[in-house]
């Protein structure tokens, strides 16, 4: 069980954003990828998740062994590929409980309706792990919100929909501290051998909470370096400088 | 022309596929196609109309003759109808029904279509449904009679209310206003008369269902809703018609008097199917300290031209427009309001929201009064429209004319759309690309649905659900 990312080229616009990534994350295990600005991480929890601007010429996906080329934005999401925003984007006038709501009924077969009243007292539970007011629920979803409740929101999206791989894009990202816990906290009660991270992160500071077993760093579309949770510290303390000589 | 045809016909009833569905037809009356003073006479008489109302018509279809079409401000496709390939009056001339056991089971199942719940049903304090032009089933609770309420159709109300229907009658809508409502006026038939007596407050909505079932027959309902000093009354109207391939026109006059203190909300949601052109003139006179509140939803249609407007003649009152429209591809929704301010101190409010998808066209006329001798009157416009795809289309139209210096305006106009980034977020949470436009969609109408009844707002939501499949990919 895994997801494997097998000599990934892509490109938007005819430039080559992914030039032959190989990363094989299985269930289980928590792995950072790290990298200066414009090294493509971002793009690549983007072409994961299947996003359409991204033109994928060779390569491929695989999860838990089957290639998910074909299937649409929806779909991945549905197979188990959740990503938690950098921008989560708004949608005026949806409540966060509506909006789960439908999340949740899309993953139900036809004919299947949700129960509201479990899903409300689920839905409570886990706001209250991540210390999220009640009042929430009734906003509309991430309209007006902090930097900091956009990314708790995320992190509740992802604990009830329950996935088999999370993609997480610079979540610490206009996070204070406390929020960082929180949000760690979130992400750590979710950590099982039946499921896979990988959490994208521009600053070491993340990774003390959310304890990578795998460390990656990228440069100009591929992996260059991998390691060990330690592998995160030397980077904090010596830069990117070593890509340019090596 | 004929005067008793008996045409049956039989339309395949297609079981998925709301909105498209129609009921073997079979008229008693059938008054053929085209208009002449002859279809006039024959309307009267099928009708046993008394001569003033013979009259009234007869005035008004040449008013209807004499009037150009508003080409010169409207959309030319008003010239694609063809007056002489419709049918202007058809019924089956059964009287109206007082049971729900009477009610003949093809209507049963036009309700059923359309998810009137059974509970509901029992519950709503009067109901009337039209089926073709004559109301199949009409009936008024007791305890509502017995408050001295009136709910009637027009018919009706006309021939044995005459003492208080006649003063009110195209009083607040002129024959001559345009040339809808003067040819409304020469045909009318259907529609409802309702008069709440002083300090009656109408605790359940009145409602009618309205449906074009009839292969081109324009439907023009006539209603006329006088709440008496300080009573209260909600109606509820809405329209789902079948599909067929000719064009039909549906072209109602709607007039409501609110005396002094009186509140009448009139709420409408229509779902016509894309060949229908309807033209609806709608309008209120509110007098002091009133408040006509107008709440209108526009789903389907070929063209829509409707503009609720008040009239606030007395100080105080207020008027108000909440409206919703959709256009879907070869759809034009060109609605609007008209504010009237008429007296001191009179407050209106006209929030509209449109939704174009494919190559749908909506267009927001509206039209704000203050003349300078007045004082202290208060307008809020806000116009706000959703373009689905990069072919939809959306104009706006405010005139606003405020004269003098001793009053507050404020109008707020927007045009968005739904964006990439957020089709993707919410497919990422694995909503369709169908229900993530549905979601956003509603999204955008949200605060508007929350002013329809219960009953409506979740009707609406799945009439909105169906409108987008299909519309996106």
């Amino acid at each position: 069980m895994s997801l494997t990312i097998e000599n990934l080229h892509a490109s938007v616009d005819g430039n080559e954003i992914l030039k032959g990534l190989n990363l094989e994350i299985p269930a289980g295990e928590v792995h950072a990828i790290m990298g200066p600005n414009g090294s493509g991480k971002s793009t690549l929890s983007k072409i994961i998740a299947g996003h359409d601007d991204y033109e994928v010429s060779e390569g491929r996906v695989l999860l838990d062994g089957v290639d998910i080329a074909k299937l649409a934005v929806d779909e991945r999401s549905r197979a188990g590929i959740f990503l938690a925003f950098q921008y989560p984007a708004e949608v005026p006038g949806v409540s966060n409980a509506n909006f789960l709501r439908a999340a949740l009924q899309a993953r139900l077969p036809e004919g299947e309706e949700i129960d509201a009243v479990a899903f409300y007292k689920d839905m409570y539970a886990k706001m209250d792990e991540l210390e999220m007011n009640r009042k929430f629920t009734s906003r509309s979803v991430n309209e007006g919100f902090s930097g900091g409740e956009k990314k708790r929101n995320e992190i509740l999206q992802m604990i009830m929909l329950d996935p088999r791989y999370c993609l997480l894009d610079e979540t610490d990202s206009g996070l204070d501290i406390d929020a960082l816990k929180v949000v760690a906290n979130g992400v750590n009660s979710m950590r099982s051998e039946n499921r896979g991270f990988l959490v994208i992160t521009h600053y070491q500071r993340l990774l003390d909470y959310i304890k990578p077993d795998y460390v990656h760093v990228m440069a100009d579309g591929q992996i260059v370096k991998s390691g060990g949770a330690e592998l995160a510290l030397q980077l904090e303390e010596s830069g990117y400088d070593f890509l340019k000589t090596a | 022309m004929n005067s008793e045809t008996a045409t049956v016909k039989q339309v395949a009833f297609e079981k998925d596929d709301v909105g498209n569905f129609s009921f073997p037809e079979s008229h008693k009356f059938d008054a053929g196609y085209g208009l002449t003073k002859d279809t006039v006479d024959y309307i009267s008489k099928v009708k046993d109309e008394p001569a003033w109302v013979n009259e009234f018509r007869h005035k008004a279809l040449k008013t209807f003759e004499s009037k150009p079409m508003p080409t010169n401000w409207a959309t030319r496709d008003l010239e694609n109808i063809d007056f002489d390939a419709i049918r202007y009056y058809l019924s089956d001339g059964a009287k109206p029904k007082r049971s729900w056991d009477e009610v003949p089971p093809e209507v049963l199942e036009t309700f059923d279509r359309l998810g009137v719940p059974e509970q509901e049903r029992a519950f709503l304090a009067g109901v009337e449904a039209q089926y073709d032009s004559e109301a199949a089933y009409s009936n008024v609770k007791e305890a509502l009679a017995d408050e001295g309420v009136i709910f009637v159709t027009c018919s009706e109300g006309l021939k044995e209310h005459e003492e208080i229907f006649r003063p009110w009658f195209g009083k607040v809508i002129p024959t001559g206003d345009n040339k809808f409502s003067a040819l409304n006026s020469a045909v009318m038939s259907g529609g409802s008369f309702i008069y709440i007596p002083p300090g009656v407050k109408v605790k359940h909505p009145l409602q009618a269902y309205f449906r074009i079932n009839s292969e081109n027959f324009g439907q023009f309902e006539r209603t006329l809703i006088i709440a008496d000093e300080g009573s209260e009354v909600m109606y509820m109207e809405g329209c789902t018609a079948p599909k067929f391939e000719t064009a039909t026109l549906h072209s109602a006059v709607v007039e409501l008097v609110a005396m002094k203190g009186a509140k009448i909300q009139y709420v409408t949601v229509q779902n016509w199917s894309s060949n229908v052109f309807n033209l609806v003139t709608k309008r209120g006179l509110a007098h002091e300290d009133a408040e006509i509140r107008w709440i209108d939803c526009n789903i389907g249609s070929r063209l829509t031209m409707k503009y609720p407007g008040v009239v606030m003649k007395g100080e105080r009152a207020r008027g108000e427009v909440i409206s919703i429209a959709l256009a879907n591809d070869g759809q034009h929704q060109d609605t609007g309001a008209k504010m009237i301010h008429a007296a001191n101190n009179t407050t209106s409010n006209v929030i509209s929201k449109s939704i174009s998808v494919g190559e749908g066209r909506s267009t927001y006329r509206g039209q704000v009064h203050i003349p300078k001798h007045l004082k202290g009157c208060k307008n809020n416009t806000e116009c706000d429209a959703l373009l689905i795809s990069t072919n939809s289309r959306t104009d706006t139209y405010p005139a606003i004319s405020v004269k003098g210096n001793q009053h507050v305006t404020q109008h707020e106009a927007s045009v968005s759309q739904v964006s990439e980034e957020m089709l993707f977020y919410m497919q990422q949470r694995g909503l369709s690309e169908t229900q993530a436009m549905s979601l956003a969609v509603n999204g955008f109408i949200n605060d508007l649905v929350e002013e329809f009844p219960m009953e409506y707002s979740v009707e609406l939501k799945r009439l909105i659900d169906l409108e987008m499949e299909g519309s996106v990919g």
